[in-house]
C-alpha cells in the first residue's frame, strides 16, 4: 500500500476503541438518531467475527433476544459508535464463531479466559 | 484563484465515514501543486487558456533544448506534465494552483486515461449480449452477422468488433468532492475515477455543475 494511502487511512482510524477479540462479550454503545435527538443505544453480545483492514475494518456482534437471535455489524472506526466496553474476554479456538448460529442455550456458551 | 482545474495522481481508493456516520467510498488524488507555465490568448492564440504543469522532479537530462526554453521563459523549473485548463478572471504565468482551489461538495469532472484490458471480444468490449451457454447452443459469444452480403459487399466502417481495449481517455463527469487535504496537496473524491494507480488525472470544476459551501 502505497504511504499517502497508509496515511489516509490512519487519519480515519479511532484511538479509543478498546482491544477485542472473537468470543469477548462486549457492549457497543450505539448512537442512535431519531428526529432531531440523538440518544444512545447500547447492543450487548458476543464478537463472532472481525475482518477487513484498516479503515474497512468490521466487526459482527451476536445476541440471542427473545429467543431470536441478532446479529450486528459494526464498522470499527464508525463515528456512530459512542463507545466499545469490553464485558469479558472468552476462550475461543477460531476466528470466526459462525458455528454458534447452530448452537442454543448451554451448547452455546463461551468458557472465560483465564489470565495467563 | 482563478484556474479551473488540477492536475494529479490517482493514489487509491478507501473508505471513509462523513459526519453522519455513513460510509463514502472516495479515491484519493494527489493533486498539485501546479504552476502555470503559459498563457495563451484570444488574440495570439486564438483561445483563451493557461498551460499548468504539475510540479515534479525531473531530471535535467530528460529536458530537450526545446523544452528548456519553454520552462526557461516562464522561469520555472522543467515538469513532466503540462495540461491546458480554462480559467477565468486573472492567471499569470508562474502562478499557483493548489488542492484548496475545490472545496468539498464542489461538482467536478476528473479525465484520466482507463486501464487497458488488450484484446477483448465483443461482449466485454460492446456490451453484446451474447447467446446461450447451454441447451445446445452453439452461438456463444461471437458477434455474429456483421452486414449484408451481395449489397454492400463491404463491412461499414465503425463496425463494432473485437480489439483493443481500454487506455482511452475518460471522463467521468459531476463526480464529487468529498473533502480537501491542502497539507498533503490530497483530494479526495467520491466514486471512482479512471486509470489505475499513479495514473495520471485532470480534475475541473464541471461546467454547469454545483459549487460547495
Amino acid at each position: 500500500m502505497p504511504e499517502i494511502m497508509k496515511l489516509v487511512e490512519s487519519r480515519e482510524a479511532r484511538t479509543d476503541i478498546p482491544n477485542f477479540e472473537p468470543g469477548d462479550t462486549v457492549k457497543v454503545h450505539v448512537k442512535v438518531k431519531e428526529g432531531d435527538k440523538e440518544r444512545i443505544q447500547i447492543f450487548q453480545g458476543i464478537v463472532i467475527s472481525r475482518k477487513g483492514g484498516g479503515t474497512r475494518q468490521m466487526f459482527t456482534v451476536r445476541k440471542v433476544s427473545g429467543g431470536v437471535g441478532v446479529e450486528r455489524m459494526f464498522p470499527l472506526y464508525s463515528p456512530s459508535i459512542d463507545r466499545i466496553e469490553v464485558e469479558r474476554h472468552g476462550r475461543v479456538r477460531r476466528a470466526k464463531l459462525y458455528y454458534l448460529r447452530d448452537l442454543r442455550g448451554k451448547a452455546a456458551r463461551i468458557e472465560e479466559k483465564r489470565e495467563a | 484563484m482563478a484556474i479551473e482545474g488540477i492536475i494529479g495522481k490517482k493514489v487509491g481508493m478507501t473508505q471513509v465515514f462523513a459526519e453522519d456516520g455513513a460510509l463514502v467510498p472516495v479515491t484519493v488524488i494527489q493533486a498539485g501543486p501546479c504552476l502555470v507555465v503559459q498563457k495563451k490568448t484570444a488574440e495570439v492564440d486564438g483561445y483563451d487558456a493557461v498551460q499548468v504543469g504539475l510540479v515534479e522532479k525531473v531530471s535535467n537530462r530528460r529536458v530537450t533544448g526545446a523544452q528548456r526554453g519553454h520552462f526557461e521563459k516562464a522561469g520555472i523549473p522543467p515538469v513532466r506534465t503540462l495540461v491546458e485548463l480554462p480559467y477565468n478572471g486573472e492567471a499569470n504565468v508562474g502562478d499557483k494552483v493548489q488542492v484548496d482551489i475545490f472545496k468539498p461538495g464542489d461538482s467536478i469532472d476528473v479525465v484520466g486515461q482507463s486501464k487497458g484490458k488488450g484484446f477483448q471480444g465483443v461482449v466485454k468490449r460492446h456490451h453484446f449480449k451474447g447467446g446461450r451457454a447451454t441447451h445446445g447452443s452453439m452461438f456463444h459469444r461471437a458477434p455474429g452477422s456483421i452486414g449484408a452480403s451481395a449489397f454492400p459487399s463491404r463491412v461499414l466502417k465503425g463496425m463494432r468488433m473485437g480489439g483493443r481495449m481500454g487506455g482511452d481517455q475518460v471522463t467521468v463527469k459531476n463526480l464529487r468532492v468529498a473533502k480537501v487535504d491542502p497539507e498533503n496537496n490530497l483530494l479526495y473524491v467520491r466514486g471512482a475515477v479512471p486509470g489505475g494507480r499513479n495514473g495520471l488525472v485532470v480534475v475541473r470544476f464541471s461546467k454547469n455543475g454545483k459549487r460547495g459551501e
